[in-house]
């Protein structure tokens, strides 16, 4: 899927996509006209061989990819780990994806990597510290990544700004596009007693290059308050859709993708999924 | 914030919530901490069922997953890459009290991991077994075979390919109690294990420290009388583990 012209690749479609799960390969070769691109994460093609590469070579053929990275610790205090930067620009040098995305969070601390998504304080410093690594990274790569919205869980006494005014102030810096997860928006809303309506209106829409819908699970905290966890392994519920749609209305037509990591369906249950995603994408005037 | 107080406590239930972390009404985060601490626990252990699902079933569910809980906090991950996690895992075993009287577990986690690795090595294409056939016995001698990177040897004390068979689908018989070599080969992208006879690990060992044939069937003989060469090269070209054949006079 290059630009002929360019060598570099076409951005990804405003359609529908899924998280790419192997256990779909041939579900999705099958009917390849069920979705418009693929998602996968990159830690799970850093690998020298094998299975893994081979279908991600032979998708790679037939539809556009975007690579998200899950292991990159942006928010980590220590500085980026140099061996994961060069695994990444490797990934990205032979596959060509047509985007790259990470997470505005931290998962490495002293060589140990916890395998979630840590929160930020939103203040001067973290937000110095977060600019100087997505530079990094986008030298490195040689291209723009985006960065996206985490789902949080508590708040921190020393923020000092609001998530989307430092989304778009890191966004303003450095040049990043920007990864609208419209059920992280929900979560976190939720767990941290805002408006989810107006953080949608607050969202710096010009830098979203692609939007994520999946599903959360509900559990409530010592107070008995809501308290909403990012799971990953249902659908998406109709509150999310809704505001996806209020998401679209505001932002225009988006690369949209359907992720599920969790518990992981049958193919017909993900196809359903993303075109309810392609139905919404299909209202909106191009 | 400082995130070593916050992985500290992450890891450590016992731990206090960092100081700064809240409610949105401004009070001790408490509980909402733990749901962090839930997800690294609980992707850690998922990852480790992943990587070791005949340890798991030899061990049952309910302990592996204790277990994992007590490795986890003992050896994080130190990549970002899960598919590698559990490295640390046979010398764990090893010293773990409640297992210490099953010394053959150390030996099924290494054949695990190895047939991770074996999974994710790099690809190469095989040489024709005819080619093979084909060389003169005298030449076959001072050859050097290179084999494929997914080849893997677990060498052990314990019936450890057999222990292994039993937990696959059709399963197979409890094992006698004796020592089996283990070789990992990837015809295509999914990693067979097969015993070797005697001296099968010997002569393969000297393959990859470069010797010659010649050298590498002495090694073999010398570890056992009978060492059945026809086996092993039949197991290697069925498994597409030769990639080359190096003669002295094209090196």
């Amino acid at each position: 899927m290059l630009d002929s012209r360019t060598n570099r690749p076409e951005p990804l479609p405003d359609g529908a996509g899924v998280g790419y799960k192997p256990q779909h390969f041939s579900n999705i070769l099958e009917a390849p006209a069920a979705v418009s691109w693929l998602e996968i994460h990159a830690e799970n093609y850093m690998g020298s061989g094998g299975r893994p590469l081979a279908q991600l070579r032979h998708l790679a053929e037939r539809f556009p990819i975007s690579v998200h990275g899950v292991g990159l610790s942006i928010g980590g205090e220590a500085p980026l780990d140099q061996d994961h930067l060069s695994r990444l620009k490797h990934l990205i040098g032979w596959l060509n994806p047509a985007s790259f995305s990470e997470h505005l969070a931290w998962s490495t601390h002293d060589s140990h990597f916890l395998n979630d998504l840590l929160p930020l304080p939103y203040t001067q410093a973290t937000l110095a510290r977060v600019c100087a690594h997505i530079d990094q990274v986008q030298q490195v790569l040689g291209r723009e990544m985006l960065l996206e919205n985490p789902s949080t869980y508590l708040a921190f006494a020393e923020t000092e700004m609001e998530e989307t005014e430092f989304l778009a102030e890191i966004a303003r810096r450095t040049g990043c596009g920007l990864l609208l997860d419209v059920n992280n928006v929900f979560v976190s809303t939720t767990n941290q007693q805002t408006d989810p309506h107006a953080y949608i209106a607050a969202f710096p829409m010009a830098r979203v290059g692609e939007i994520h819908l999946g599903g959360h699970d509900m559990q409530t905290d010592a107070h008995g308050a809501p308290l909403l966890i990012d799971s990953h392994g249902r659908e998406v519920v109709d509150p999310v859709w809704a505001l996806y749609a209020e998401t679209l209305a505001r932002a225009g037509r988006r690369p949209t993708l359907i992720e599920w990591d969790n518990d992981v369906p049958g193919w017909p249950v993900l196809e359903a999924e993303a075109a309810r995603a392609a139905a919404l994408l299909a209202e909106v005037p191009a | 914030m400082r995130q070593p107080g916050f992985t500290e406590a992450l890891l450590d239930p016992a731990r206090a919530v960092p100081a700064g972390l809240t409610d949105p009404q401004g009070r001790p985060a408490g509980k909402r901490f733990d749901v962090y601490r839930n997800n690294v626990a609980a992707s850690l252990t998922a990852a480790l069922e992943t990587a070791f699902p005949v340890l798991r079933a030899l061990l049952g569910a309910e302990f592996f997953r204790r277990m994992a809980g007590i490795y986890l906090r003992q050896h994080p991950p130190t990549l970002p890459l899960l598919m590698f996690y559990g490295a640390e895992m046979p010398a764990f075993l090893a010293h773990f009290p409640p297992v210490q009287d099953l010394g053959y577990l150390p030996d099924v986690a290494r054949l695990e991991l190895a047939l991770r690795h074996s999974y994710h090595a790099a690809d190469a294409a095989p040489v024709d077994p005819a080619a093979l056939e084909a060389i003169a016995p005298e030449r076959l001698m001072r050859a050097r075979l290179r084999l494929a990177p997914a080849l893997r040897l677990v060498r052990s004390d314990w019936p450890v390919v057999t222990l292994w068979q039993m937990h696959q689908p059709g399963g197979g018989a409890p094992p006698e109690m004796r020592a089996e070599d283990a070789l990992l080969t990837r015809p295509g992208f999914d990693p067979a294990i097969s015993p070797l006879p005697p001296g099968g690990a010997a002569f393969l060992l000297a393959l990859q420290r470069g010797e010659t044939f010649g050298a590498a069937l002495g090694h073999a003989e010398a570890e056992s009388h009978n060492f059945d060469l026809g086996a092993v090269l039949g197991l290697l070209l069925k498994g597409e583990a030769i990639i080359a054949i190096d003669h002295e006079d094209n090196r």
